[in-house]
Formats: structure tokens, C-alpha cells, sequence
């Protein structure tokens, strides 16, 4: 039996705005439980709501970077559900025929291959609060996240994602997409970037599409993956057994790597929405959505296009160069001002990249800058330091910030290029292995390896490398010299 | 000479200003006038002469410095508007210990005028009653008749007003809980324009018609308090950013050039004649004092109190979920799970009333009903504001009765809450199209009083507050005080 699948994608992004919402409490969360709240957030009765001018801002910048229509007047609604997070037992949502933006599209590459994914609706709502269950069967509430900003991303219906591939490379164009515009941080690890896909599949050839799966708690763009791979492979053997799929919303548990049932959803909850009565409807000023509209950066596949044109990096390069716009400006700035972008590409995504990661450190706080990368790039070309030398350098600049000439002078790094102080070195080497020089003219060639290492070792990695080679090969290929 | 609780503000500020009496003076006589009669009116929930007293005693420390324009003047404030530190109940067992911390902007606004706090006075269950006999503690008496009730929902200010317990008061206004109370009671109370006074900390019944006002024995203090409570709040985003003119300078004794109108729906069927003939000779009065009158068409009257029964109830349904017993207030003391401690808390802390229009409002909003329910009434009531709009292209002011009856008698209605809700009839459409009315005396009927309505445009306070007090100065009724229970015999 051949089935095709379904994946519809609803990604909610926290902003990062100062603060919440609603109200001036920061958006910042966590502290002691509840310390971040006021009466608005908590919605004690009297309160009043205030819309975040910056938080309408921001939607409106990943709604016309996700080339979306622009409603105007834009209206906020009321989702009325009880839950004890809730507050006010109701959300102010957006709803209907008005959010913010509506449809658009992304389009990003799935193995070398252009995809556009059309967007249904990018809509702002508030957070709610986080319920913790405790022991003695207790729960306690925590408000300190009620009122964060919250920006919904659906994507439109019929799904144009049909696999758990393209459904991952969404999210991660997306969260690209959101960090570009500085809209939102994207750690989804931390819970300010949430997905949650809903799945249906097939039998090929059907018109009619079977109830949908939506699947909670993944984490990671490999939870995402795994998840939808699961949940498809799961419906596949329903459907093959002459089964059903019921509607429901399922739990990605990421150690067993299964999804389990968290409810049913065989009545679709009514929220009774209507229009928020504590705000107004939000109208925008064509001038000023063009002003917006003008102050978006290039976004990441512009961005990725422009890498291969215009610095002739490979495709590979350009994508892991421009995931982070902070990476990719360290990039350019350096690449501005070097000869060879490629070389800076493999120092960037080689060595900086490495340590970022071993450190836990991001580009945006590193001491080393693009023009001391240059710098010591420079240094090599002079023959100043070698290649390998470097890599200790950079790492010395890496921890200090310091300018790669001083690390040098400091470590006494400078290659050794004098032909009189290396011919000495290799001299004693040859001197001091009398053995292996006969092994070696005997035949054995890979002991040149051997050699180059202990003069090496003897010159502290300094005696620079094409050099030692050379005067190697003549000392040990010349019958004269005494030995 | 009169008691001091017997002086309006207004007299008050005269003689504190010429520091014949002193703050402490004038609240102490408020108290003990409270004390005296309140057990037998029972206007307040929470009276606080602790409060009052300290805060009068460091205004008369502070002297000439304190020139707040309500310096000394106590003022009571309606139980749903939030008051830091002191009990906001809404005359709901759901609320009955819940202490705010936090000051409703229009508290904020006397605390800055020096005003005196007196306590928080009963309503209508989250304001929702036209007799303030849905007061989940206990009803209020109409002082003129204490078998009768003082209207509602701000029965306990208009009540504490016209017992001379207070001054001023405020109330809040959604079909009519101002007017319609101060009408019952024989005092003046003023519906401002939605947008004109702050929402902020005024417990929500139905967001877009709630709209807070004062309640006074005449028309200058009621001008007096709007003038403090006025103003834009960037803490409630539907207050509207306009300037406030000066309210005592638009009290000119004379009508000439007013407009009046008098629309035909509002003396039909339904308007008891002697209230109608009071009202009708109100008007004669005011042409007498230079004013024009021509009849007028409101063609969508008949259906505002449908429309308000929709939208009303359909936003209160969402307002007060959040009483779930989780975060504050009542929580049944039933040993069960969350979601039953929830549903019992509800069922236990909300009175009938309360219960009926979370139901009507619930099943407005629902799917599938939505569009026949909400969304109509919202185009009606677009079609009453049109209706409005049209007869300011004629007239300045509509005159109307407050109230198509005089106050009613205890459970005379209670049975049936339809007869209940034709209470508001006059005053429900102002409501609905967002205008500013206000009520003042105008005779009496059967001993009891009667109220005319003087409904203005959108943020015109000033020609209602003109006209109501050209009509004022030229009548003796607001000069008429009950006897309330022993003071008929003494």
C-alpha cells in the first residue's frame, strides 16, 4: 500500500521584546516562582490590558518577511478556555479572517531543491503561566511566563510539507528566518521556539483526508524529525491493518522514541471566540509599513545565494555560514578584507566554529574580531607563522582577544626560516638517529615523516615546514656531510 | 445650621477652604452619620473610618499645601472598583475577602484630589440588577421608602448619597446603574461618555458598555467629581486621549439656544403617565428658561434591551471565568480534584443572577449561534448608534425619563427577570451607543422621586451638565431630603 502524508506545522515563537504583552512586567522570565507578575499578567479582576507596540512590530516584520498580506485593522480575540495557567481563563488571541499577517510563504532548500511552503496565518498572542505537579499529587503555579508575547506561525491547508525531511528544513529556515529578524532567540531546547506538527496520511490516490495527529513535546529539530517519522510509520501500519486514525494529540517521548497519547480529540473544544472588548482594532499606516518593510535584512537564502555568487563558496559552506546572522557578518566582515573567502570560510567553520561550540560561546561575544583573523591569516601568507602554528594562535586569541603578532611575539611563535639554524637542527637529528638514517637510505621512505617530526619537536613546531623537508631530503639523499 | 453630612461638596469646600471646619470635622460627622443610619439603609459593605479619619487629620496637618480639589471632601466609592488594601467584593460571596493590591485609576485620581475615603458601597452582584436586591449580602433600602428598593446596580451609592451619608459617591453605569438608582433615589448621577473615565481597576461586568461616573445631590458635584475622575489612561486602551474641559465653567444658569429633543419612543407604552407627566412638564421648564424643543426619532429603541441582553451577558460570560477559585477569592472547601473544586467554587460563590447571564452569554457566544446572536446584536446596536447620530444633526440634548417607573417595592420583581430588566429601558440605548447621560430630579410621584434623563454626544458632558443644572437652579427638588426610619417621628 503507497501513502502519502500530510504535515501541517504551528510554530509558536516567544518574542524578544523588553516586555510582556500586556503589561510592564519583562518578558524575561524566570526567578523565584511568581516574582515576575503584576495585576495585569496575573488578571486580577479590574486589570486592563495594554498592547507591546514592539511586540505588533515584530509580527508585522516576520509577517512581511514571510510575504504576508498585512490585515489593517488587525483585531485581537478572546479564546475562552479554563485551565488553571490561564489566568483570566481566556487567551487574547488573534482569530479569523484579521491576524496580523496572512497568506504567505517560506522558501527554503530541501536537499538542493527550492520549496515554498505557503503560510496560512502569522498571528500575536500572550504565553501563559507553567503548571508543575508535585508531590502529594499537588500542582503549583508559576506566572512569571503568563503575558510573554507570543507569535503563532500556521502554515496553510491542504499541507504542502510531505515529510519529515521538509518538515525539519521548514522549522530550521524558519527559526533562521526569526534570528535574522531578531525576532526571537530560536532555542527551542528552552521552549521560546515550539513546534508542534499535525499529521495526517493517506492511502494514494484518496481524495478524502483522514483525521489528523498533532504531536507535542519536541525539542529539537532531530526530535521533529524522529517525531514525524514515528507518527508516519505508526498511521502507515494503522491504515495497512485496515485501522482507523483518530483524531488526537500525541506526545513525543524523545528517550523511548515513541508517541503516546496525551488526549482525544473527539469533540472539538468550542472557544467561543469574539472580539477582545479591552482593545481596540490595530490600523497601520501604509508609510509605516513601509518604512518596516524597508528595514528588513537580507534574509538567510538571499543572503546563502549571494555567498556562492560573490565569495565562490561551496554550497555546503554557504548554508552553515549564513544559519546565524552574527556568523555569517563575522564572515564578511573578514572576507571583506582577505583575498581568499574560502580560506576564512574553513577558519571560520574549522577551528572558530569548534571552540565556539567546546566553549559554549556565541559569535556574538568572541574576542577574536574579523580584521585579527585577517591578521593572522596575513601572517601565514608571510611565512611568519605556519599553518599549524596558527591553529595554537588562534586559540590563544580565542581565549585572550589578544592580536595574533603580539601572540606570537609573546609564545616566540615566529616560524624559523633561517636556512643555517634549521640545517643545524637537522643535522643533529640525523646525528642523533644514526639508525633510522640507514633504514631510511635503505629504503624505508616513510621514515621522512619520523625525521620531520623530531626536528620539529626540536624547534617547538616553529622551523617552518617546506624547509625542514627540503634540507631533509638533501642531507639524506647527499653521501657528503661527514656521516 | 445643617449637620455637615448634610452639606454637599461644594458647600463643604467653602467652608474648608475658609478653615471654618476642619477635614477631620467633616469626616467625623460623615461617620457618625453612617454609623447612625446605615444599619437601617444599609448602603455600604465596607465602611473605613479608620482610613478616613488618619487621611482627614493629615490633610488639616498639611494645611494650605493640600489644595487637591476634593481636599476633605468624602467620597464613597462603588464595591467593584479596586481600592489597595481594602476589601473589593462586588457584593459576590466569590470575592467577599479579596483585598486589591493595587488602586483603580479613578481611586488614584481622588487619593491625588485629597479626598477623604469613606468605605465601598453595595451593588447588584458584579453590577448586575437594576435593585441592588442581587447583592450577595444583602439588599439596600431606598431612603425615601425603606420598603422599596434604591434602584441598582449602584443602589448602595445612590442610597448613601441621598441619605446624606456621603456627598458623593461613585458608581458605574453598563444599562443604566447609575442613572437609574440615582433616579429612584431622588440625587443626580452621571453617566460619562465610554472612554472619558479610565476603566482601570473597575471590576469588569461587560467591558464595552462599563463606564464609571458620580453620583451627588446636585448637579455641581457631580461636575465636580467628574472633573477629577476624567481624563485619557494609558492603562486602558479604549480611554480616549482627549483634553478635559472644565466642567464647573459649563454651568450656566440658562438654556438659551439648547436644542432639545424629545424622542417619541421613550414616552410610549410602557412609561408609567405620572413619571411621564413630570417629565413632560420638566421640559416645560426648560423651554421657560430659553430652550427649544422638537420631537425626535430613535426608530431602533425596541430592540436595544434585546441587544443588550446579548452583548451584556456575552462578555460577561468571558469577564468572569477567571473566578475559578484558583488564584483568589472563594474556593469551596469540597475535597475534590482541580477541575470539580473549580466548578463547585463557581456554583457556590455566584448568585442567580450572576449564574443566568454567564448561560445567556455562554450559549450567545457559542458556535453556531454566534452569528445569529453576538454578531447581529453588534449590528444593531450599530443601528442605535445611527439613530443617535441622526438626531444630533437636529438637536444638542434628547430628554427622556430616567426610569419608566418610580422605585419599586422589594421582590416585586425578583420572580420575573424580564419585568426586571425593562427597568433599564431608557437608559440601556445610551449605554449601547456610548453617550454621556445623566439623571436629576424632577418631581415626585406617590412621595417617591422621579428622574429625567438628559442624554448628550459623545464627550459633550459640558450641555448635559449645563442643561441638567439650568434646570436644577430653577426648581426646588433637589432641595427635598427623606426621613429615613426614627427621623419621621424625631
Amino acid at each position: 500500500m503507497e501513502f502519502e502524508a500530510f504535515i501541517g506545522m504551528e510554530v509558536h515563537a516567544e518574542l524578544l521584546t523588553e516586555s510582556k504583552m500586556f503589561c510592564g512586567c519583562s518578558a524575561r522570565f524566570g526567578g523565584p516562582p511568581n516574582s515576575n507578575v503584576c495585576p495585569v499578567c496575573l488578571g486580577l479582576p479590574g486589570s486592563l490590558p495594554v498592547p507591546n507596540r514592539k511586540a505588533v512590530e515584530y509580527v508585522v516584520r516576520t509577517a512581511l518577511a514571510l510575504n504576508c498580506e498585512i490585515s489593517s485593522p488587525t483585531i485581537f480575540y478572546r479564546k475562552n478556555y479554563y485551565y488553571p495557567d490561564l489566568p483570566k481563563n481566556y487567551q487574547i488571541s488573534q482569530y479569523g479572517d484579521d491576524p496580523i499577517g496572512k497568506n504567505g510563504y517560506l522558501e527554503f532548500l530541501v536537499n538542493g531543491e527550492l520549496k515554498r511552503v505557503r503560510i496560512r496565518r502569522v498571528h500575536l498572542e500572550e504565553d501563559t503561566g507553567k503548571l508543575f505537579h508535585v508531590a502529594g499529587d499537588l500542582s503549583q503555579i508559576d506566572y512569571n511566563r503568563s503575558g510573554v508575547p507570543l507569535m503563532e506561525i500556521v502554515t496553510d491547508f491542504p499541507p504542502d510539507i510531505h515529510t519529515a525531511e521538509e518538515a525539519r528544513e521548514y522549522l530550521v529556515a524558519l527559526r533562521t528566518l526569526l534570528v535574522y529578524l531578531g525576532v526571537c532567540d530560536g532555542k527551542m531546547e528552552e521552549g521560546s521556539l515550539r513546534c508542534e506538527p499535525n499529521i495526517s496520511i493517506r492511502i494514494k490516490g484518496e481524495e478524502k483526508f483522514n483525521p489528523k495527529v498533532e504531536l507535542k513535546n519536541l525539542n529539537s529539530f532531530r526530535a521533529v524529525y524522529r517525531g514525524i517519522e514515528y507518527e508516519l510509520k505508526r498511521q502507515a501500519e494503522v491504515l495497512s491493518k485496515g485501522g482507523k486514525i483518530v483524531q488526537e494529540t500525541r506526545r513525543w517521548d524523545d528517550a523511548r522514541g515513541e508517541t503516546f497519547v496525551m488526549r482525544s480529540k473527539e469533540f472539538e473544544q468550542d472557544y467561543r471566540y469574539f472580539p477582545e472588548p479591552d482593545l481596540v482594532p490595530l490600523t497601520f499606516e501604509p508609510a509605516w509599513l513601509d518604512a518596516v518593510r524597508e528595514s528588513l535584512p537580507e534574509l538567510p537564502l538571499a543572503k546563502r545565494n549571494r555567498y556562492q555568487q560573490q565569495y565562490g563558496l561551496p554550497a555546503y559552506d554557504a548554508e552553515v555560514l549564513t544559519e546565524d546572522p552574527w556568523m555569517a557578518r563575522f564572515f564578511e566582515e573578514a572576507a571583506e578584507e582577505y583575498h581568499d573567502p574560502k580560506a576564512v570560510a574553513n577558519w571560520v567553520m574549522g577551528d572558530m566554529m569548534r571552540l565556539l561550540k567546546e566553549n559554549g560561546a556565541d559569535v556574538r561575544s568572541i574576542k577574536v574580531t574579523p580584521a585579527k583573523l585577517v591578521k593572522m591569516l596575513k601572517l601565514i601568507d608571510a611565512g611568519t607563522i605556519s599553518g599549524k602554528i596558527a591553529k595554537q594562535v588562534f586559540q590563544e586569541m580565542f581565549a585572550t582577544g589578544k592580536d595574533p603578532e603580539e601572540v606570537v611575539r609573546e609564545k616566540g611563535l615566529t616560524q624559523i626560516t633561517d636556512e643555517a639554524t634549521i640545517a643545524s637542527v637537522v643535522e643533529k637529528v640525523l646525528a642523533d638517529n644514526p639508525k633510522e638514517v640507514e633504514r631510511y637510505r635503505a629504503g624505508e621512505g616513510k621514515l621522512m615523516a619520523f625525521f620531520v617530526g623530531q626536528v620539529m619537536r626540536a624547534t617547538k613546531g616553529k622551523a617552518n615546514p617546506e624547509l625542514v623537508n627540503r634540507m631533509l631530503a638533501e642531507k639524506l639523499s647527499g653521501s657528503g656531510g661527514g656521516i | 445650621m445643617a449637620e455637615l453630612y448634610e452639606l454637599t461638596a461644594c458647600e463643604l469646600m467653602e467652608l474648608l477652604s475658609r478653615g471654618e471646619v476642619s477635614c477631620r470635622e467633616v469626616a467625623e460627622s460623615v461617620f457618625s452619620r453612617i454609623e447612625k443610619i446605615d444599619p437601617v439603609v444599609k448602603s455600604f459593605v465596607t465602611v473605613t473610618p479608620e482610613l478616613g479619619l488618619e487621611k482627614a487629620a493629615e490633610l488639616d496637618a498639611e494645611g494650605a499645601k493640600g489644595n487637591g480639589l476634593l481636599r476633605g471632601i468624602p467620597v464613597a466609592v462603588k464595591d467593584n472598583m479596586c481600592t489597595r488594601g481594602v476589601k473589593t467584593t462586588c457584593s459576590s460571596k466569590i470575592l467577599y475577602n479579596w483585598i486589591p493590591p493595587y488602586n483603580a485609576t479613578v481611586v488614584e485620581k481622588l487619593c491625588r484630589a485629597s479626598y477623604t475615603p469613606v468605605g465601598k458601597t453595595n451593588m447588584d452582584e458584579f453590577a448586575m440588577g437594576s435593585s441592588t436586591e442581587n447583592s450577595g449580602f444583602f439588599p439596600t433600602r431606598n431612603p425615601w421608602d425603606l420598603g422599596r428598593v434604591p434602584g441598582g446596580s449602584s443602589g448602595g451609592s445612590a442610597a448613601a448619597v441621598a441619605a446624606c451619608e456621603v456627598p458623593i459617591a461613585l458608581g458605574s453605569d453598563t444599562g443604566g446603574s447609575i442613572r437609574q438608582p440615582a433616579s429612584f433615589c431622588g440625587v443626580v448621577g452621571l453617566k460619562p461618555t465610554y472612554g472619558r473615565v479610565s476603566r482601570y481597576g473597575l471590576v469588569a461586568f461587560a467591558s464595552s458598555l462599563d463606564q464609571i461616573g458620580p453620583i451627588a445631590r446636585t448637579v455641581s458635584d457631580c461636575a465636580l467629581a467628574l472633573q477629577v475622575i476624567a481624563g485619557h489612561d494609558p492603562r486602558d486602551a479604549t480611554s480616549v486621549p482627549l483634553p478635559v474641559p472644565n466642567y464647573l465653567d459649563a454651568l450656566v444658569p440658562d438654556l438659551k439656544g439648547i436644542r432639545l429633543g424629545k424622542p417619541v419612543e421613550y414616552f410610549g407604552e410602557g412609561i408609567d403617565p405620572q413619571v411621564r407627566e413630570c417629565v413632560e412638564r420638566a421640559i416645560e421648564v426648560m423651554v421657560g428658561l430659553g430652550a427649544e424643543c422638537e420631537e425626535v426619532s430613535l426608530p431602533h429603541t425596541e430592540y436595544a434591551l434585546p441587544v443588550y441582553y446579548i452583548i451584556a451577558p456575552s462578555e460577561c460570560s468571558s469577564n468572569l471565568a477567571r473566578y475559578d477559585g484558583v488564584k483568589y477569592g472563594f474556593r469551596t472547601e469540597d475535597d475534590v480534584d482541580m477541575i470539580t473544586m473549580m466548578e463547585r467554587t463557581r456554583d457556590q460563590g455566584f448568585g442567580a443572577e450572576v449564574k443566568r447571564r454567564i448561560m445567556l452569554g455562554t450559549y450567545a457566544l457559542s458556535a453556531g449561534y454566534y452569528d445569529a446572536y453576538y454578531l447581529k446584536a453588534q449590528k444593531v446596536r450599530t443601528l442605535i448608534k445611527r439613530d443617535f447620530d441622526r438626531a444630533w444633526e437636529k438637536v444638542d440634548v434628547l430628554v427622556t425619563p430616567t426610569s419608566p417607573t418610580v422605585a419599586f417595592e422589594f421582590g416585586a420583581r425578583t420572580a420575573d427577570p424580564l419585568q426586571m430588566y425593562a427597568a433599564d429601558v431608557c437608559t440601556i440605548p445610551v449605554n449601547l451607543a456610548g453617550l454621556p447621560g445623566i439623571s436629576v430630579p424632577c418631581g415626585f410621584v406617590d412621595g417617591l422621586p422621579v428622574g429625567l434623563q438628559i442624554i448628550g454626544k459623545a464627550f459633550d458632558e459640558e450641555t448635559i451638565l449645563r442643561v441638567a443644572y439650568a434646570y436644577e437652579q430653577n426648581t426646588d427638588w433637589h432641595t427635598y431630603r427623606p426621613k429615613i426610619g426614627s427621623e419621621e417621628g424625631g
